[in-house]
C-alpha cells in the first residue's frame, strides 16, 4: 500500500470536465476572434457605402437648388407685336427688365446688354414667351416673373466660383460680381428647390437641364421590360417546374436558363442592336427596344426565383389539394402559385431594381442620346436614368457636376425604395409552415 | 337484436368494393409492394397494419393513384373499383380522387380559412349551387370531422392555426366534404390525443355506414376497435388478411403473431 503513495506522480488523466472547462476557453476565445473578423468586415462595408454616399451628397445636394432672380416685367408691344407673337423679342424685354433693375449699367453699350443678358438662364425668354403665347393679354402689361438664372451666377450664388480667385481665372467677372450683388441686395435673388430637376427634360444649359425625360424613358423601359418578362418568366417557371418532363432536355434548359443570367450585360446590349435594330428595324434609343433588352436580362432573374418560390411551396399542400381530386392545373394555380407569389414578386422587383440601374445594353441601343423632350411613348427617342448620368458625366460644363450626382441620388433613391419594397414583400408575407 | 345486426352486418360484408390483383410497386430499384392480392369491402373498416416501411401508405396510395404524382413510383397489376380497373387509361385520376377520399399521415391544411379548406373539394366539383347549400356541407363535415364546435366562431380564420390534432380532424371533414365513396386514411390519429382519437375512431364507425374505409395504423388497440377487417403487411408482402378477431386472436402466419405480440416492429 506505501507503494503506491511513494511512486511517482504518475500524470494523473484529466477528467472529461477538465478537459471540456479547457477547450471551452479553446472555443470562446476562436469565437470572439470570429466574432471581431465579422464585425471589421461589416464596419468596411458600411464605411464604403458611407463614402460613397456622402461623397454623393456633398457635390450633389447644390443641384436640389437653383439660383432664381424676380424681375418686374413690362411686355413691351413694340417689341412683341401681337400678329407675330411666337417671334417676338422676348430676350430683349428680358434684357429691358433687367436693365431696370440695375439703373448704373448703362445698357446701350451692345456688349453690356448682352452681358447683363446672359445673367438669366437661356430658357427664361422662352419661359415668357409660352406665358405671353398663353396669354396674349399680358401684352403692354407688367408683371413679375422668377426665372432660373444662368449656371455661372448659380454656381457664384452657391459658393462654387470663388470671388477670391483671380479675375482672369474666374468665369464670372468683377463687374459681373457687382451686377449680380446689386440684384441680391435689392431682394431679387432667391434659391428655391430646384423643381425642373424633376420637370425638366435634358438641356446644354445645366441651369435648365432636369431628369424628367430620363424619367419617363426608365419608366417606359422599365414598364416594357416587366410586361415581358413578368409573364413569360412565370410562365417558363411554371412549366418547368411543373408540367415539364424531367429528362437531360430539361435538364439542358435549366443549365442554360442559370448561364443566360450570369451573362454579362453588354452581350445583351449587342444582341439587341443586331438583332431588334439590325434585323427588326426597330428605332434606336427607344425605351421600348430598351425594355426589351432588359426583359432578356431579367427574365432568367425572375424565372430561378420563381422556380424557387414554387419549389419551396410544401409537398403536402400539393398532396391535398390533388387527394381532394383537384387537376394539375387547378393545384398550380388554385394552390400552389398564391403560395409562391411572394417570392415570385420579390424575385421580380430586385429583378426590375438590376435593370433600372443597367446602363451598358442602353449604352447600346443608343439610349444616350441627346434628347431635349421627354418621350411620350416608348417609341419615342429617349435617355434612362443611368445613361443620363453617363450624359451629364461627360459634360464639361461646371454645373452638371453637381447634377451628375444629383440624378446618382435620385437613381439610388429609386433602387433603395424597390428593394425596401422587396424586403416588405419578403416579411409580410413569409409563411411558416 | 344482437343476431339480427350480425347478421345484417356479414351480408354487407360480402360486396367486395375494390378488389387488387398482383399489385406491385417500384420506387426505382426498390420493390415495394410485392404481388399483393386483396379484397376490399363495401361498407367495412379495414385495417392495414406492419412495422415501419412495411409499405402500408404505398399500397393505400395505390387505390387513388396518389402514386402517378411520383416521378419514380411504377405501379403494375390490376386494381378495380367496383368492377372497373382505375389504372386504365379511360379513367381520369382526378374523377378518381374524388370517389376516393384520402386523409394524409401528416396534417396538411391549405393556408386558407377553415371554411375554404372544407369549400374547396365541393367547389371544384361543383357538389352546390348556392351559397347556403354550400354552408351547410361545410357545417355537416366539420360535424362529422369531430370538430364543428371548437371552429364553428372562427370558420373565417387560417385553418393552420389550428392546433396539430385540430388540423389532422379539419383534413378529415375536408376529405369527408367531397362524399367520397371510398376513405383512405394513413394513421389519422398519429397526432390527436385520447379524446380526439376517440372522436375520429367514432366517426369513423359512423363514415362505415355509408363508405369504404381503409384505414393505416400503428396501434393494434386501434385496429382491434375500429376494423372488421385487417390486413397485415411486412417487406411488401401482405402476409396476412382475415377478419379483425380472427387476425388478433388466432393469426394463421408465425410473422402476424410476432408482430402482434410486439417481437417484431
Ligand atoms: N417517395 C418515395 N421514393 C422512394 N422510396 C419510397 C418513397 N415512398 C416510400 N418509399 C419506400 O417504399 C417503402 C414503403 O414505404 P411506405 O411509406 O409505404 O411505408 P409505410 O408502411 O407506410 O411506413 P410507415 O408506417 O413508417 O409510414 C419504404 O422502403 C420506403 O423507403
Ligand atoms: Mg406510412
Amino acid at each position: 500500500m506505501t507503494d503506491i503513495t511513494n511512486a511517482p506522480a504518475v500524470p494523473r488523466k484529466a477528467t472529461s470536465t477538465e478537459l471540456v472547462a479547457a477547450s471551452l476557453k479553446r472555443r470562446r476565445r476562436k469565437q470572439i476572434r470570429l466574432q471581431w473578423i465579422g464585425l471589421g468586415a461589416i464596419s468596411i462595408a458600411f464605411l464604403m457605402l458611407f463614402i460613397l454616399v456622402a461623397s454623393l451628397v456633398s457635390t450633389g445636394w447644390q443641384a436640389f437648388t437653383q439660383t432664381h432672380v424676380t424681375l418686374e416685367v413690362y411686355v413691351d408691344p413694340e417689341e412683341v407685336p401681337e400678329d407675330r407673337l411666337p417671334r417676338g423679342g422676348f430676350r430683349d424685354v428680358l434684357g429691358a427688365s433687367m436693365g431696370q433693375m440695375l439703373p448704373d449699367v448703362d445698357m446701350s453699350a451692345r456688349e453690356t446688354a448682352r452681358a447683363v443678358e446672359g445673367i438669366l438662364s437661356n430658357g427664361a425668354q422662352f419661359e415668357l414667351r409660352d406665358r405671353v403665347v398663353a396669354d396674349p393679354s399680358l401684352i403692354g402689361q407688367t408683371f413679375t416673373m422668377t426665372v432660373p438664372v444662368s449656371d455661372p451666377y448659380d454656381q457664384l450664388n452657391k459658393g462654387l466660383i470663388e470671388r477670391e480667385t483671380e479675375e482672369v481665372n474666374r468665369r464670372v467677372k468683377d463687374n459681373e460680381i457687382a451686377w449680380f450683388d446689386t440684384l441680391a441686395d435689392s431682394g431679387a435673388i432667391s434659391k428655391p428647390f430646384n423643381w425642373g430637376l424633376f420637370t425638366n427634360a435634358d438641356s446644354r444649359f445645366p441651369e435648365l437641364a432636369g431628369l424628367k425625360g430620363a424619367l419617363v424613358g426608365s419608366f417606359w423601359a422599365l414598364l416594357t421590360c416587366f410586361l415581358i418578362s413578368f409573364p413569360l418568366a412565370i410562365g417558363a417557371a411554371i412549366y418547368l417546374e411543373e408540367f415539364a418532363p424531367k429528362n437531360k432536355l430539361s435538364d439542358f434548359i435549366e443549365v442554360n436558363i442559370n448561364n443566360l443570367a450570369a451573362v454579362p450585360s453588354v452581350v445583351f446590349g449587342l444582341l439587341a442592336l443586331a438583332v431588334f435594330i439590325g434585323w427588326f428595324g426597330m428605332p434606336r434609343s427607344a425605351p421600348f427596344v430598351g425594355g426589351l433588352t432588359l426583359a432578356l436580362m431579367t427574365m432568367p432573374t425572375i424565372i430561378i426565383a420563381t422556380r424557387a418560390a414554387l419549389k419551396a411551396v410544401p409537398p403536402s399542400i400539393r398532396e391535398a389539394a390533388l387527394g381532394l381530386g383537384a387537376s394539375k392545373q387547378q393545384v398550380v394555380f388554385q394552390h400552389v402559385l398564391p403560395l409562391a407569389m411572394p417570392g415570385i414578386l420579390t424575385g421580380t422587383i430586385i429583378g426590375l431594381a438590376q435593370a433600372l440601374g443597367e446602363t451598358a445594353p442602353l449604352l447600346l441601343i443608343g439610349m444616350n442620346a441627346f434628347i431635349t423632350s421627354a418621350a411620350s411613348s416608348p417609341f419615342d427617342s429617349s435617355t434612362a436614368l443611368p445613361t443620363q448620368i453617363f450624359i451629364w458625366a461627360d459634360s464639361p460644363e461646371r454645373g452638371f457636376v453637381s447634377r451628375t450626382s444629383a440624378a446618382i441620388l435620385v437613381l439610388l433613391g429609386f433602387l433603395v425604395t424597390m428593394n425596401a419594397i422587396a424586403i416588405y414583400f419578403r416579411q409580410k408575407f413569409e409563411r411558416k409552415w | 337484436m344482437n343476431n339480427m345486426r350480425k347478421i345484417e352486418r356479414d351480408v354487407k360484408m360480402t360486396d367486395t368494393k375494390i378488389t387488387a390483383r398482383s399489385v406491385n410497386v417500384h420506387y426505382g430499384d426498390t420493390h415495394a409492394i410485392k404481388d399483393v392480392d386483396v379484397n376490399i369491402a363495401d361498407k367495412t373498416v379495414t385495417a392495414f397494419i406492419g412495422p415501419s416501411g412495411c409499405g402500408k401508405s404505398t399500397f393505400l396510395r395505390c387505390l387513388n393513384r396518389m402514386n402517378d404524382t411520383i416521378d419514380i413510383c411504377r405501379v403494375t397489376g390490376e386494381i378495380k373499383i367496383d368492377d372497373k380497373d382505375i389504372n386504365h387509361k379511360s379513367v381520369d385520376p382526378v374523377q378518381l380522387r374524388a370517389q376516393v377520399g384520402m386523409v394524409f399521415q401528416k396534417p396538411n391544411p391549405f393556408p386558407k380559412s377553415i371554411y375554404d379548406n372544407i369549400a374547396y373539394g365541393p367547389r371544384i366539383h361543383g357538389l352546390s349551387k348556392s351559397k347556403s347549400e354550400l354552408d351547410e356541407i361545410v357545417e355537416r363535415a366539420l360535424r362529422r370531422g369531430a370538430i364543428w364546435d371548437e371552429v364553428k366562431d372562427r370558420l373565417d380564420q387560417p385553418g393552420t392555426g389550428l392546433s396539430g390534432g385540430q388540423q389532422q380532424r379539419l383534413c378529415i371533414a375536408r376529405a369527408v366534404a367531397t362524399e367520397p365513396e371510398v376513405l383512405l386514411m394513413d394513421e389519422p390519429c398519429s397526432a390527436l390525443d385520447p379524446i380526439a382519437t376517440a372522436q375520429v375512431e367514432e366517426l369513423i364507425d359512423e363514415l362505415r355506414q355509408d363508405y369504404s374505409v381503409v384505414i393505416v395504423t400503428h396501434s393494434m388497440q386501434q385496429a382491434a376497435r375500429v376494423s372488421q377487417k385487417t390486413a397485415f403487411f411486412h417487406l411488401g408482402n401482405l402476409v396476412e388478411f382475415n377478419d379483425t378477431g380472427e387476425i388478433f386472436t388466432n393469426p394463421s402466419d408465425p410473422r402476424t403473431e410476432s408482430y402482434i405480440t410486439g417481437r417484431i416492429g
